[in-house]
């Protein structure tokens, strides 16, 4: 349907949907070009406001037109795609930029927007502790273009209709994630740490990017366009000739999710992208970006429900993970590290769900981890900003100061490190109260969010009977998933008894205090969103899964069942005990050991080598940089060295195209023109001299010699003419 | 009147003694003389035709070849007068200065 | 009477034996008289052949005013025989065998490939060979070349005098080594 013809059209604001590019867009455009005049005409702290509010207005629209879209699919539920113009007509191909309205890319909108928005306002008051912080005040217009640049890319994403544009969100996002990792690009280990990481994430994510691609150009050889309504008719008959054919895109778009949504193999970027500030951590890396890849799968669901082979691998690829990064995180002391593994983990748990073809479940957690997970993010850079300024005050205080030489915290201070906090929840109590709420709502304790979602998955993964080659892979899914939310519980119990309970274990712990509303107020908004967020599919309801169903046709609706939601919550339960027994108990008798005694994590000497595997997180970066990375270095440079400068340019082109040029024209100009050209002139001239002389015997100069010559002469003529 | 072949052959004999003269001789009057002798071959020739053909126009030819022989002659001796001056011999093999 | 023949045929011996002997004497005055009998001999020629006046006029100005001419000049310079040694040795067999050759092939075609010729008339008519014959040939039909002969003999004359005039200017008439030929 055409803007124009929509914009005439009924009370439904279907054509709106360009606007959640396009406000974003204006709204970084605003800020690129007046952001810095604004410091003059207003002043530091007034410009600081302003680009944020414009920024965070920008975001705050965009939700706004999300949430006009959402009505409007209320009554017409079948959404609409609104073409804006045709992007590539070439030959049998063609590609329009067109935005689908339908209820699975509105849920992702109004999650993005509504996400965003506040953590844009969060932003406001972080940032400027920030870059205070940091030194570079000026930086801070950067950071908001950078986040209204990924809310259009994410907005792209979502609302494209088909798999190209789909793509160019996508590498707008990766581009985003890279921009705002590498924020303070001249800060981290060495000075280049942070750019380091954010090379990391960049480059990582291009590995899933080829394969992402792949997927696409074999999508158009076998189906002839990448539109999705055109590709998923087409589907069901190209599946039942060459099945193959899906396997390899569906295979290859899930190289592009492990990338994307940090899924095993490639999923160590994320950790590193810790290195880039809090808000960018809570919205890009929690909440949104990485979802793009379980938004890519439900997407795709008629491909993948054409091939179990491929959604039992997704589905296992996804379980495994969880497991995997759960293990990780109960042995980190980095705040946001231990968070960044549990996204991993639970970004396994979506990937499983869609895997198995619980679409439904999928997406409603991907809505639940998006509440909770910013929350848990904004509230550790909350806790964070606490102990930084616990810190500051702690050095420019006369008495702390020598206090702080004498416990020896005055250098390498590290503010993320929860070995460093302990007791915040009486000096940062806001704080404190939402954080609970979102580890809880992470744990899966009903009624949270959290439990209701997690519950949801669990439930699908038991009661789906699907195998493959025999194997009922999803009870292996179910076994593993479970054992991971056994293990969330643990990580998420362990990290609040670290920060919160316990006393203060250093002076900035101690000092530390609360930040201002404009911080702690979408902290609230997020709590709230995860207590009452369950309310979005409780059982028999299914509101959220009657909404998807419109888009997701033949989608299954999971049925609550009893008995997987108590193992779960049970299993949460036991785990949360556990941890209060190891790290609250037994945490605060061994500080009666003496300080070389006295472990840092309790944890250490129960679990021994185990727990050197899971704090250095199975070596895989090791075992990533050994494998695969080094060789490759090794041949770039053997190829530059050896092959593109000794051999190319010292040899080919010195020795044997240069030199071997001046030899030639060398030899050419000393044999050939000296000796062979040369010569032959000189012979010439020197025949003619040595004919002439040989001629010059007739002229003897005797008359009587002259005489007989013409007498011979005559006699000859004479005899010639007798003779003829 | 004798065959003319007859007249013909003494003119060639006379004619080739005349010239072999002009070749072997080095004294520049003797060579002189051959040519003379050359001349006079050919006047023979021309008078005997002029009888044969009984046409006038042979002799006079003789005539005028007389008269040419002459000043030829008288030039001629002056030269060698003049290069007598010179080189104090009529030795043609000395006069070789343009030899090249 | 004796036949033509005859008369020919010694005559022509004569001829010949007399050129030969100008040729071989190595006195130039023998030289020069062996001519004069040469050139008599063909006077005698040119009465057989009815042309009296030029036979007249051979052995006056051919016998008697160029040999003498000859003659003066040999004297003149004192140049009976030379007195050096030839210096060039393939010339003599060379010019023999060309002279040879030639002579070969000269008789070759007189009388081998003969039969061109028309029949002599035995008679001529009268006056044929006479003075008045000559003269009205010589100013009628031969008027201009008469003429243009005139002025050779005079471009003769002039260029004798010039090639042997001493400039007046006391140079000495023996001068060699300062001569360079133009006089």
């Amino acid at each position: 349907m055409l803007l124009s013809e929509a914009i005439s059209s009924g009370p439904e604001f279907f054509s709106l949907v360009p606007l959640v590019v396009f406000i974003p867009v204006v709204g970084l455009l605003i800020n690129m070009l007046i952001g810095d005049r604004l410091y003059i005409w207003v002043g530091d702290r007034m410009a600081e406001k302003l680009i944020g509010i414009i920024a965070s207005t920008a975001a705050g629209l965009a939700f706004l037109v999300a949430v006009l879209l959402g009505i409007s699919l209320i009554n017409h539920p079948q959404g609409d795609v609104i073409v804006l113009l045709d992007w590539i007509s070439a030959g049998s191909f063609k590609v329009n930029w067109a935005f689908q309205v339908d209820t699975l890319s509105v849920t992702m909108m109004l999650t993005v927007a509504g996400v965003g928005t506040l953590i844009h306002i969060y932003s406001i008051g972080y940032m400027h502790e920030d870059v205070q912080h940091n030194g570079d005040p000026k930086r801070y217009k950067r950071f908001f273009i950078f986040m209204n640049l990924f809310i259009a890319s994410m907005m792209v994403l979502v609302s494209a209709d088909n798999y190209l544009m789909l793509f160019v969100g996508w590498e707008g996002v990766g581009l985003c994630s890279y921009l705002l990792i590498g924020f303070w690009y001249e800060k981290g280990k060495e000075g280049i740490g942070n750019s380091i990481a954010a090379k990391k994430a960049f480059i990582t994510n291009r590995i899933g990017d080829f394969g992402m691609l792949l997927a696409i150009f074999i999508m158009f050889i076998a189906f002839g366009s990448v539109n999705f309504t055109d590709v998923f008719e087409q589907a069901p008959a190209v599946a039942a000739a060459t099945p193959a054919i899906l396997i390899a895109i569906t295979i290859l778009m899930l190289i592009g999710v492990t990338g994307k949504s940090a899924q095993i193999p490639l999923f160590v970027w994320l950790p590193d992208a810790m290195a880039g500030p809090t808000p960018v951590s809570a919205l890009i890396h929690a909440a949104t970006m990485v979802t793009a890849g379980v938004y890519l799968v439900t997407r795709s669901y008629v491909l993948y429900d054409l091939v179990p082979e491929a959604q039992a691998i997704v589905a296992l690829v996804g379980a495994v993970t969880a497991l995997f990064a759960a293990t990780i995180a109960t042995a980190q002391f980095d705040i946001k590290k231990i968070l960044a593994y549990s996204t991993i983990s639970q970004l396994g748990f979506m990937v499983a769900a869609v895997g198995m073809g619980a679409y439904a479940a999928g997406m409603y957690h991907l809505v639940a981890h998006a509440f909770f997970k910013a929350l848990l993010f904004l509230g550790a850079g909350s806790v964070i900003l606490g102990v930084e300024y616990g810190h500051h005050h702690a050095e420019h205080d006369e008495r702390l100061k020598r206090e702080l030489k004498k416990r020896r915290e005055d250098k390498d201070f590290d503010p993320q490190d929860i070995r460093n906090m302990g007791g915040i929840r009486k000096t940062m109590k806001t704080t404190f109260w939402v954080y609970l709420i979102g580890a809880l709502a992470l744990a899966g304790i009903p009624p949270l969010v959290g439990f209701v979602s997690k519950d949801e998955i669990l439930a699908e993964a038991d009661n789906f009977n699907k195998t493959i080659f025999g194997i009922p892979f999803t009870d292996v899914v179910y076994i593993l998933l479970t054992i991971a939310a056994f293990l969330t519980a643990f990580y998420i119990g362990r990290q609040l008894l670290y920060v919160f309970f316990g006393k203060s274990r250093t002076l900035a712990a101690e000092y530390s205090k609360e930040n201002p509303l404009i911080v702690t107020i979408p902290l609230m908004i997020l709590a709230f969103l995860s207590l009452m967020g369950g309310g979005l599919n409780l059982p028999r309801i299914h509101s959220f899964t009657h909404w998807l169903e419109h888009t997701l046709h033949h989608l299954h609706i999971g049925e609550f069942d009893i008995q997987v939601a108590l193992i779960s919550t049970a299993l949460a339960l036991i785990a949360l005990t556990l941890a209060y027994f190891i790290y609250y108990r037994r945490y605060n008798a061994q500080r009666d050991l003496p300080t070389a005694e006295r472990p840092d994590d309790p944890m250490r000497p129960i679990l021994g080598p185990i727990f050197k595997v899971f704090e250095n997180k199975y070596w895989v970066d090791e075992i990533y940089w050994t494998i695969f990375i080094n060789p490759y270095v090794s041949l770039s440079k053997f190829l530059a060295d050896v092959i593109d400068w000794r051999f190319w340019h010292d040899w080919f082109h010195d020795v044997l195209i240069v030199r071997g040029y001046n030899r030639f024209t060398t030899w050419l100009s000393t044999m050939f023109d000296l000796k062979v050209i040369d010569g032959f002139a000189n012979w010439l001239a020197i025949t003619t001299e040595r004919f002439a002389a040989w001629l010059r015997r007739t002229e003897t100069g005797y008359v009587r010699n002259y005489a007989l010559s013409v007498f011979l002469g005559l006699v000859i003529i004479l005899v010639y003419l007798l003779l003829r | 009147m004798v065959p003319i072949e007859y007249y013909l052959g003494l003119s060639a004999v006379l004619f080739t003694l005349g010239a072999l003269g002009v070749l072997i001789r080095r004294n520049a009057i003797i060579i002189f003389m051959s040519i003379e002798l050359m001349l006079n071959s050919a006047n023979l020739l021309f008078v005997a035709f002029a009888r044969l053909y009984e046409s006038m126009s042979g002799q006079i030819f003789v005539f005028f070849v007389m008269a040419v022989a002459a000043a030829e002659v008288a030039v001629g001796l002056a030269l060698i007068v003049a290069i007598f001056r010179t080189k104090q011999s009529i030795d043609v093999d000395e006069i070789n200065m343009l030899k090249g | 009477m004796i036949p033509d023949i005859v008369i020919f045929v010694i005559l022509s011996l004569i001829a010949i034996a007399t050129a030969l002997g100008m040729l071989m004497s190595k006195n130039a005055i023998y030289s020069a008289l062996n001519l004069i009998l040469n050139f008599c001999t063909v006077a005698v020629f040119y009465l057989l052949l009815d042309a009296a006046f030029i036979a007249l006029t051979q052995v006056t100005v051919y016998a008697g005013a160029i040999m003498v001419l000859f003659l003066f000049v040999i004297m003149l310079l004192g140049v009976e025989r030379l007195r050096t040694k030839s210096t060039l040795p393939w010339q003599q067999p060379l010019a023999f065998a060309l002279a040879v050759i030639l002579l070969v092939v000269a008789l070759y075609v007189i009388f081998i490939r003969t039969g061109i010729y028309i029949e002599a008339s035995e008679v001529v008519k009268e006056g044929f060979g006479s003075p008045e014959a000559v003269g009205t040939v010589l100013f009628n039909e031969y008027l201009l070349p008469f003429e243009v002969t005139s002025v050779l003999l005079l471009v003769a004359i002039v260029g004798a005098i010039l090639l042997t005039l001493r400039q007046i200017t006391g140079k000495k008439y023996i001068e060699m080594e300062k001569s360079d030929g133009s006089d």
